[in-house]
């Protein structure tokens, strides 16, 4: 069927101030718009941006190599004076002499990083086994108390300190369930019931590499995995190799 | 010689830029499409991207030169006004060529979209694969089963698991060339999405599922491997390398990691299409 051009209604005309109008309608939208672009970029920006702040252990050069000393401790609690989070779990590190919260640290590139860790915190166990075997560290190796280990026992796993993307691994073993005198907030002293796990890595090209626990030990959070374990500054944090 | 009028126009020149545009596709753009030639199923899709291209263009040539056309030769001449043309209402011609020619494009895309689906291009697969890839066969004729690999994830690293080769479980993938594999992908914790893009293959990595699907490297070198599913705080670290080596490569990497894995070996869970680990003591 065919209508006729008298049966419909007449185009509409349009005049070019009415153009102008609108058009200035337009880019006053566009304008806004913009500007609310911008302000979520700056937000989202600000957020990244914020967080701990990045700690540099003192470098060591010798005639073969450069190397640093990291010296960290993991607590089940981090404390009032620490956190506005004082249940969370967290690692703490080493820094001008006080245990400062900060997972964010700077060593030289192509060094021999030696850490220390201070293990104050409960078994939790693994959610993998396969995070129980040593990786990534010099001779695949580390020691506890003293004592060289390869692997332990997945079920006595506390945390790990993982790096993915160099494969490195580390379980860190908990403290006995039974022992005296655990720490109950941090900083804890060296007197609280703990274990001493020493390993050392080497640090790869300058680049900016994460890390992180792979034990779900965020308490009080679904399977473990919310809280410090989802917050930079507690379970987790990068390594800037500089 | 009969004058050409603005259909006949708009005919010719739809056709000639076509034309040019599907010979270019063909030649210089389809070499470059993603996501090459890594893989059996890469290539399948490359080969689907190259077709729906070569498809988009005359469709794409015919907005085009329809509205530059328009723009040039129906302009308004008198500057002052400006009005909208007569409407055009009930061309059978037009209606009738427009409905035979979309229902056509839309039903060939559906047709050719299902067959590669199913057939060539590393998709219909999941829990329970709609299409299983023809079984390999050896230079004697002798029926060669998939490798199947095991990607596990978790916040935020993918681990795989040989169950071939003892169960052995290691952070880096490490593929073989020229062998199918069948690719198990599930989820400790919450949802992942295994991705290597090079090699065309992308699944999700679901808890207590088991989703299937294979793919057959054909050059050696490296790829990357992320994960493709907001999974939380590290999503964005969650990454790798992979490597495709030869045979030989691959047997003497499997020793090595044995060896390395053997103590742990133990503490392994029996190989499972799918694990669902208790929470543990602090997190439970």
């Amino acid at each position: 069927m065919v209508i006729s051009e008298s049966a419909l209604p007449p185009p509409p005309v349009y005049e070019r101030a009415d153009m102008g109008a609108r058009a200035l309608k337009l880019s006053g939208i566009a304008a806004a718009v913009a500007l609310v672009g911008v302000a979520i970029g700056l937000y989202i920006t600000e957020f990244l941006m914020s967080g701990p702040p990045a700690t540099s252990p003192p470098v060591r050069v010798s005639a073969q190599t450069k190397s640093v000393r990291l010296t960290i401790q993991t607590v089940a609690a981090v404390g009032p004076s620490l956190s506005a989070h004082p249940d969370w779990v967290s690692y703490l590190v080493r820094h001008q002499g006080k245990w400062v919260r900060s997972t964010i640290w700077t060593v030289p590139a192509h060094a021999l990083v030696h850490v220390t860790v201070y293990q104050f915190d409960g078994k939790s166990g693994l959610r993998n086994p396969f995070m129980s075997r040593v990786r990534g560290t010099i001779g695949s190796t580390m020691t506890v108390d003293g004592k060289t280990l390869g692997v332990i026992n997945p079920d006595d796993a506390s945390h790990t300190f993982a790096i993915p993307q160099l494969h490195l691994i580390v379980p860190l073993k908990g403290v006995a369930d039974e022992a005296k005198n655990q720490c109950g907030y941090a900083p804890c002293s060296l007197s609280n019931a703990h274990l001493t796990i020493r390993f050392t890595f080497r640090t790869p090209g300058k680049g900016r590499y994460r890390w992180q626990c792979f034990v779900p030990c965020a308490a009080g959070w679904i399977y473990g995995f919310g809280g410090p374990m989802q917050t930079l500054g507690y379970m987790d944090g990068f390594l800037n190799v500089v | 010689m009969t004058r050409l009028g603005d259909f006949g126009r708009i005919a010719v020149i739809w056709l000639v830029t076509s034309t040019v545009g599907m010979v270019l596709v063909a030649t210089v753009l389809a070499p470059h499409l993603p996501p090459g030639g890594a893989s059996t199923e890469a290539s399948g899709q490359r080969f689907d991207n190259e077709v729906l291209t070569l498809v988009s263009v005359p469709i794409v040539a015919m907005i085009v030169v329809y509205f530059g056309y328009v723009l040039i030769a129906f302009r308004e001449r008198e500057p002052s006004v400006l009005a909208d043309g007569p409407p055009i209402r009930g061309h059978m011609r037009t209606q009738t060529i427009w409905i035979v020619v979309t229902t056509l494009t839309v039903l060939f895309l559906a047709a050719f979209g299902t067959y590669e689906l199913l057939g060539g291009s590393g998709g219909g697969q999941g829990p329970n694969p709609a299409f299983v890839p023809a079984a390999q066969t050896t230079a004697a004729g002798v029926k060669r089963e998939p490798l199947q690999v095991q990607v596990i994830g978790q916040q935020w690293q993918f681990t795989f698991r040989y169950p071939s080769f003892g169960g052995f479980e290691t952070a880096q993938l490490v593929l073989p060339v020229d062998r199918q594999i069948e690719l198990h992908v599930t989820s400790l914790d919450v949802i992942h999405s295994f991705w290597a893009y090079k090699l065309g293959v992308k699944a999700d990595a679901n808890p207590g599922v088991d989703n299937i699907a294979y793919v057959t490297p054909k050059h050696l070198g490296s790829f990357d491997l992320r994960c493709a599913e907001l999974c939380g705080l590290f999503h964005g670290y969650m990454f790798d390398t992979g490597r495709v080596v030869s045979g030989a490569d691959f047997a003497k990497w499997v020793a090595g990691q044995r060896a390395f894995m053997q103590p742990v070996l133990k503490y392994l869970p029996p190989f499972e299409h799918s694990y669902l680990p208790e929470p543990t003591i602090r997190g439970g």
